[in-house]
């Protein structure tokens, strides 16, 4: 797949001289969701700042679609939709006004049609005379997702899209995006819940302290990095590991009543069934056996540990 | 250039100047019709005349320039100042618009307001006094050139603040003072000695020096300079413009 964002030799130094970015390279896949995982001042707000050309950068070059964004800014935020993490309307405008002047800014004809579409998509559509001032938090949220989409951009970008939002909108953003992607939308989120990525991203970057650690398909991640745990349910509670079973690197579940077995689903050999025999050996009885696979969560922080 | 952009930015700001209707004209007006009883009726009756004008008819001139300016700096300047101050301007940052498209569409709808100020003040003053307009050609030209290039000032002014306090700082501090020696109410001619060369000083002088002589012909300064002048406040001005949108001055980090 042809790349439609290419960060290459990235970096921003802020005036106050905090280094938000440094060196930061990066390939989007046109179509794809990715989500930049990271800690809170980790630099992922800056990174799509640039990339939407509200933060300029101190050196190395983004382009979009093949347009660079500070060169060509006109052609390169034509394409771009963004969704900010804070929300910033104007309180008297209207609903219905303030989504069609979106799409004017972004270039684009009127088309009440597609407009009425995003509205109607976002449950916003009975709300559109209404001024922004009185509508909810989850409302404005809605209103500034439908302006994201007003001018139909190829790459939308969501900063921390979750931040303060309920069940039903969280589900609303989700069918929203899902049927984006079915068009061919490129989606980039940035997100400090694992749950998040882990639920609706292709890929994921992980980024902290202005450095991209990793990026990787989702599913490889998880499979590369991933480490299950088997939960063996034993009859008699143990008080501790017994010598025989040593060399497994048990540990003892609640109450003695089970033993936790670690192993990595990457490894040629997992273990189990010596661990397994092992155990009969000792004379233990087994009730049942259960495994479990590490979330995002767990990669994610044992990878922040080991670079810091 | 993106001709949507600034046809919507241009009339989301005329909308908000609709939407607010009343008080847009009604305090123009208000304070016009003030000022002609105040200085036209009680103060005007023990002045003769001002170069062959009653003083009546010779303050309209300034009357129109004075509420003109400050609308024009306070009108583009809010315009610009509210979104950088509520966030929004980050739509505008992330938008294909450049400098021509946000110049034109707020600073042209700032100095169309101000044209329709100046000419509701000038319907009104009508109503008080006799007012003769040698030029109106060129006075329709200047009131718009100098709701424009205020507009710009006021644009730059509405970017450098960084709250509203400092917002009201400039037309309080250097506009008003300007506005008010620069000959609005009375000739520089009027002054003594070295008042009338420091005034020289002053901008207004030659926006009101040329002003005025498209209604009565006759002119502080020669047109010529005047013309000169206000040429170079709004090269000045848009080069400030053209500056703080290569640098993102006081908009982008």
């Amino acid at each position: 797949m042809p790349s439609i964002i290419s960060v290459r030799n990235l970096t921003k130094t802020y005036t106050s001289g905090f280094e938000a970015l440094k060196t930061i390279n990066l390939e989007i896949e046109e179509g794809e969701i990715i989500a930049l995982l990271g800690p809170n001042g980790a630099g992922k707000t800056t990174l799509i700042s640039i990339i939407c050309g509200i933060v300029q950068p101190t050196s190395g070059s983004v382009s979009v679609a093949g347009h660079d964004v500070v060169r060509e800014f006109r052609a390169s935020r034509a394409l771009i939709g963004l969704v900010p993490q804070e929300i910033a309307l104007e309180p008297f405008e209207k609903v219905l006004g303030t989504v069609s002047f979106s799409r004017g800014l972004f270039g684009k004809a009127p088309d009440p049609a597609h407009v009425e579409k995003v509205l109607k998509q976002l449950s916003l559509w009975d709300k559109k005379d209404s001024p922004i001032m009185p509508l909810s938090g989850g409302m404005k949220r809605r209103v500034l997702i439908a302006k994201a989409l007003a001018h139909e951009p190829r790459v939308l970008f969501l900063d921390e899209p979750s931040a303060g939002v309920d069940v039903e909108l969280r589900r609303d953003m989700w069918a929203v995006v899902s049927d984006l992607k079915a068009q061919g939308v490129t989606i980039i989120l940035t997100t400090h819940y694992i749950e998040e990525a882990e639920a609706i991203a292709d890929r994921v970057a992980v980024i902290n302290k202005g450095e991209i650690l990793l990026v990787e398909d989702k599913a490889a991640l998880m499979k590369r990095m991933g480490q299950k745990r088997l939960q063996v349910e034993l009859a008699e509670p143990l008080s501790a590991v017994p010598e025989a079973l040593a060399r497994h690197g048990l540990e003892l579940g609640p109450e003695g009543r089970s033993v936790i077995y670690t192993y990595d689903t990457k490894g040629e050999r997992t273990g189990i069934v010596t661990l397994l025999s092992d155990l009969r050996a000792a004379g233990l009885q087994m009730t049942d056996l259960s495994t479990e696979q590490s979330s995002l969560e767990d990669i994610f922080v044992g990878l922040v540990k080991e670079r810091t | 250039m993106n001709l949507h952009a600034i046809n919507v930015i241009f009339a989301k700001e005329m909308a908000r100047f609709f939407r607010t209707i009343v008080e847009s004209l009604i305090s123009p007006v208000i304070s016009t019709s003030l000022y002609f009883v105040v200085f036209g009726a009680a103060i005007g009756s023990r002045i003769e005349t001002v170069d062959g004008v009653s003083y009546g008819a010779f303050i309209v001139p300034g009357l129109i320039m004075l509420t003109v300016i400050t609308q024009s700096v306070s009108n583009a300047s809010f315009a610009i100042n509210f979104p950088k101050f509520i966030g929004t301007i980050y739509e505008l940052l992330s938008a294909p618009v450049g400098m021509a498209e946000i110049v034109i569409g707020y600073v042209g709808a700032a100095a169309v307001k101000s044209i329709l100020i100046g000419l509701v003040i000038l319907a009104t003053a009508f109503l008080f006094v006799r007012v003769p307009i040698a030029h109106p050609v060129a006075m329709l030209a200047l009131l718009a050139l100098t709701s424009f290039s205020f507009s710009l000032f006021g644009f730059i002014i509405g970017i450098w603040a960084k709250d509203f306090q400092q917002l009201q700082l400039i037309p309080l501090l250097v506009l008003t003072p300007l506005i008010f020696l620069g000959g609005s109410f009375y000739s520089i001619d009027m002054l003594p000695g070295i008042w009338r060369t420091l005034a020289l000083f002053n901008p207004v002088v030659y926006l009101m020096s040329v002003f005025r002589w498209s209604f009565f012909d006759t002119a502080d300064v020669p047109v010529a300079v005047s013309l000169a002048a206000i040429a170079l406040f709004v090269t000045v001005c848009l080069t400030a413009v053209w500056w703080i949108f290569r640098t993102g001055w006081r908009i982008r980090q």
